[in-house]
């Protein structure tokens, strides 16, 4: 069967991530998917941190978002920069200065012949280079556009800049997560949901606004202020404030009400299994998993509320046994049992763990740049559409000839003068950093 | 005024999701148009009527905040599925029905005789969606989980944290809120497949393969793993310079002074001439251990001298990333999202006036509306029953007594 998206061409003007990412399962499931790229401009964690960043740089950071083949970033680091590579499989890239008139007539040109526009920048850049959804609907009535900055088209952050790190604290997560005998100033740096969850949901809106449109032929402007949109992943919180006026404070590894729930110290270096008990019955599986020990039949932790109020002393003894196991072991010892319980995998785990392998879910693939390694999959599965990686994350300016000529079927001569003009290319010049 | 078109209008959903996941997914559906009839256990309904927090912590099962916010817009009705009868009812409302949304363990449909091929051999252009821990076939297909072991197995969680320290969950359940959000797109893209082929599809939405294929890091992570040979871990407090929480004078700041941003930040506390002190001239230098520490040593008497609302508008003044770390009370506060009309309020027929998050985004031409508040359990049982399937009150009364709705 056809991917659902097949025949939709979307002109994909984003950068860093949640916008990558909404056009990413567009293109997996079937969308043209063409990046507007541009050789003068480099948009930092797009391409790049920087399009040269110094040699050494890389293995001296050891940061993962700026690991390279080897901790090479090689001659063209842009097309091996792992954030990029994490979502620009099957999608185009063409490049065009949007700058300057020639390149802004030919995006016009582009929008003509497009379903769908996507963009997650600020939005006075978006105004400043005359591509905001009223001025492109000239050039194609029935348009489809999704924008979706960090705090929308209007109000007084309209063009305060964040990524999702920085609106998860707005919008209340990094407060309610993290140690809880630690200051919060503390190891709460480096989650991105926010713009995971901007990505699924733009794509939703894409999808229901394609639907609108070929049943009334009426394409529309979509917002999607990405600190709203993941305000609803916080619910309870948000109303345990608006219903009682409570303001909830991180838990760490705990649950409000079940125990134990937490992450236990296994076998190895660095080694952890996450357990949860949220009924009797699971608490009785965990014993029999663990061989009954003496202390299982304590009569404080027969009921749920009784373990809630214990915890800590169930916890140590449950990584007595813990201790003693791999991950893996503890695991499935406890599933065995009814218990939830899950090894916090490392990527070598996950690469290793046969569920997610069963799934075919890495999938190898040769870059020209970056070599042959297995990539993570597509998000989920259908069984009359099969899906896979069709092709590699895509390199800059690497389907310039298909735009040009192709699509837009210029002239050799023009495309002479764009390439003069500093248009085409698949290089950033040396001069920008 | 005529109410606007939505986009969903015309869909129907029979909805056997409960908790997180599956409802959230389908709450999308609902408040974007779709008729989402809620299908639930007579008598218990969907276990996050359970689950906190409580309109005034009054524990009851029409006044959990939980289910409120996750079941706007939606139908219910009760339907024991494990009767003849209530069997029959369910094939009667799968005729007009275009998609079917469930969470249960994999091996529960097939079970109840509710399988994909026995469903869409009554409804060819049937969508399913199957919403699980581990997946619909595989050896953990079976398996239990919950929002900690999701993120332990798919997610980054070994990388979440401090090194020195054990990995650490996120808040609250936002990787279920993720999921559903997933299921939501991966039915909608069936639907408007089917909608146009007539053929209906099967799709197998896992907790664990949408964090292993998350943005959140994950898949970065991954590649960055392929690359090297090395694996990604928690990074130590405060591991790059001027980047990341720091303290300030009523609370915390997230600010990213990165790369090329580094000197915007010396701006901002106007001291620019720091970028002269070798220390911080380059980012090679800034990379250097304790480098990081040593710039806080100028960064955070500044940071001290400000609130985390003033910092955030001087911070976005100078083009820099940033945001305060709000609590739920100082999000309801906060003057942009009141402004731009995000909160909703519903007014429930029994946990009263309650405001809730509003529209995750806007489409100008079919708007997110909130028809109506969540569903007290088998509020619909007339309309969906009776209305639409056509039968009387007798024949209700019947079935209810039975235990069937």
């Amino acid at each position: 069967m056809a991917l659902p998206l097949d025949g939709i061409r979307v002109l994909d003007l984003t950068a860093v991530w949640a916008g990558p990412h909404c056009t990413m399962l567009l293109a997996d499931w079937g969308a043209e998917v063409i990046r507007i790229e541009s050789i003068q401009v480099l948009q930092p964690s797009t391409r790049g941190h920087m399009a040269h960043p110094p040699k050494e740089l890389p293995r001296l950071r050891k940061s993962w978002g700026m690991t390279y083949p080897d901790w090479d970033p090689g001659d063209q680091p842009w097309n091996r920069y792992p954030i990029f590579q994490s979502h620009a499989r099957n999608k185009l890239s063409m490049t065009v200065d949007l700058r300057l008139p020639e390149g802004l007539d030919l995006f016009h040109r582009l929008v003509n012949i497009c379903d769908v526009f996507v963009e997650n920048n600020v939005p006075e850049t978006i105004e400043k280079l005359h591509v905001t959804y009223e001025e492109l609907v000239e050039h194609r009535p029935d348009l489809i556009a999704l924008r979706m900055p960090a705090y929308g088209l209007s109000g007084p952050y309209k063009n305060y800049r964040s990524f999702g790190v920085q609106l998860e604290g707005t919008a209340g997560h990094s407060l309610l997560r993290g140690y809880p005998d630690m200051d919060p100033a503390t190891g709460r740096d480096d989650v991105y949901l926010g713009d995971a969850a901007a990505g699924v949901n733009g794509a939703l809106a894409v999808v229901m606004a394609l639907r609108h449109r070929r049943r009334t032929g009426k394409g529309q402007l979509i917002e999607l202020a990405q600190a709203e949109n993941f305000v609803p992943y916080l619910g309870e919180a948000v109303m345990d404030y608006t219903m009682n006026r409570r303001v909830r404070d991180t838990i760490g590894n705990r649950h409000p009400s079940a125990a134990p729930h937490g992450v236990y110290r296994c076998r190895g270096d660095d080694r952890w299994v996450t357990i949860v008990v949220g009924s009797d019955r699971q608490w009785q599986g965990l014993c029999r998993a663990i061989g009954n020990p003496a202390w299982c039949g304590d009569p404080r932790f027969a009921t749920g509320i009784g373990r809630w109020k214990n915890q800590d002393e169930m916890d140590t003894s449950i990584e007595e046994w813990t201790r003693e196991r791999s991950p893996d072991e503890a695991m499935r010892l406890l599933q065995a049992e009814g218990v939830p319980a899950g090894a916090v995998l490392d990527d070598r785990d996950l690469y290793n763990d046969p569920q997610i392998n069963g799934f075919g879910f890495f999938k190898e693939l040769t870059h020209a740049d970056a070599g042959t390694h297995k990539y993570p999959g597509i998000m989920w599965s259908a069984s009359e559409t099969p899906n896979e990686i069709r092709t590699p994350p895509v390199r800059l300016g690497e389907h310039n000839e298909y735009v040009y000529q192709e699509l837009l079927a210029m002239s050799a001569g023009d495309i002479i003068d764009f390439e003069k003009k500093g248009h085409i290319g698949t290089r950033y010049p040396e001069h920008l950093p | 005024m005529a109410t606007p078109p939505q986009a969903l209008s015309g869909v129907r959903v029979l909805d056997l999701t409960q908790i997180i996941s599956g409802p959230y997914g389908t709450k999308l559906l609902a408040d974007y148009g779709a008729d989402v009839i809620k299908i639930e256990r007579p008598g218990i309904g969907d276990l996050a009527r359970r689950m906190g927090p409580f309109a005034g912590d009054d524990v009851h099962p029409e006044k959990s905040g939980l289910f409120l916010h996750l079941n706007t817009n939606k139908r219910s009705v009760t339907l024991d599925l494990k009767t003849a009868t209530g069997k029959k009812l369910f094939f009667e409302l799968l005729e007009g029905a275009d998609a079917v949304v469930e969470s249960f363990a994999p091996r529960v449909m097939p079970s109840l005789g509710l399988d994909f091929e026995t469903l869409r051999a009554r409804n060819r252009r049937l969508v399913m969606t199957s919403v699980s821990n581990f997946g619909q076939r595989g050896p953990y297909r079976d398996w239990k989980s919950a929002e900690i072991v999701t993120y332990a197995t798919g997610g980054p969680m070994w990388a979440t944290g401090l090194p020195e320290r054990e990995p650490m969950s996120l808040g609250d359940n936002v990787v279920q809120y993720q999921v559903g959000a997933a299921s939501a797109v991966a039915t909608s893209m069936a639907l408007y497949s089917a909608e146009a082929s007539g053929q209906g599809d099967h799709l197998d939405v896992s907790l664990f393969r949408t964090q292993a294929s998350s943005q959140d890091r994950r898949t970065t992570m991954l590649i960055g793993y392929q690359y090297t040979g090395e694996r990604n871990v928690r990074s130590p407090v405060g591991a790059s310079t001027a980047v990341g929480v720091r303290p300030c004078g009523d609370g915390y700041v997230n600010i990213m002074g990165s790369s090329h941003r580094f000197e915007d930040v010396l701006r901002m506390m106007g001291q620019p001439e720091l970028v002269e002190d070798p220390r911080f001239s380059d980012l090679v230098a800034r990379s250097q251990p304790g480098a990081s520490e040593e710039f806080d040593a100028y960064y955070i008497p500044y940071l001290m001298e400000h609130t985390k609302r003033d910092l955030f508008q001087i911070a976005q003044s100078h083009r820099l990333p940033s945001g305060p770390l709000y609590d739920s009370a100082d999000l309801l506060a906060d003057g942009h999202f009141q402004e731009r009309g995000f909160w909703a309020t519903v007014d429930h027929p029994v946990a009263g006036v309650v405001t809730q998050p509003g529209r995750p985004f806007i489409m100008n031409e079919t708007p997110w509306q909130l028809r109506n508040p969540a569903p007290v359990l088998g509020e619909h049982n007339e309309a969906v029953f009776g209305e639409m399937l056509g039968y009387d009150r007798q024949a209700l009364v019947r079935l209810k007594r039975m235990g069937v709705i």
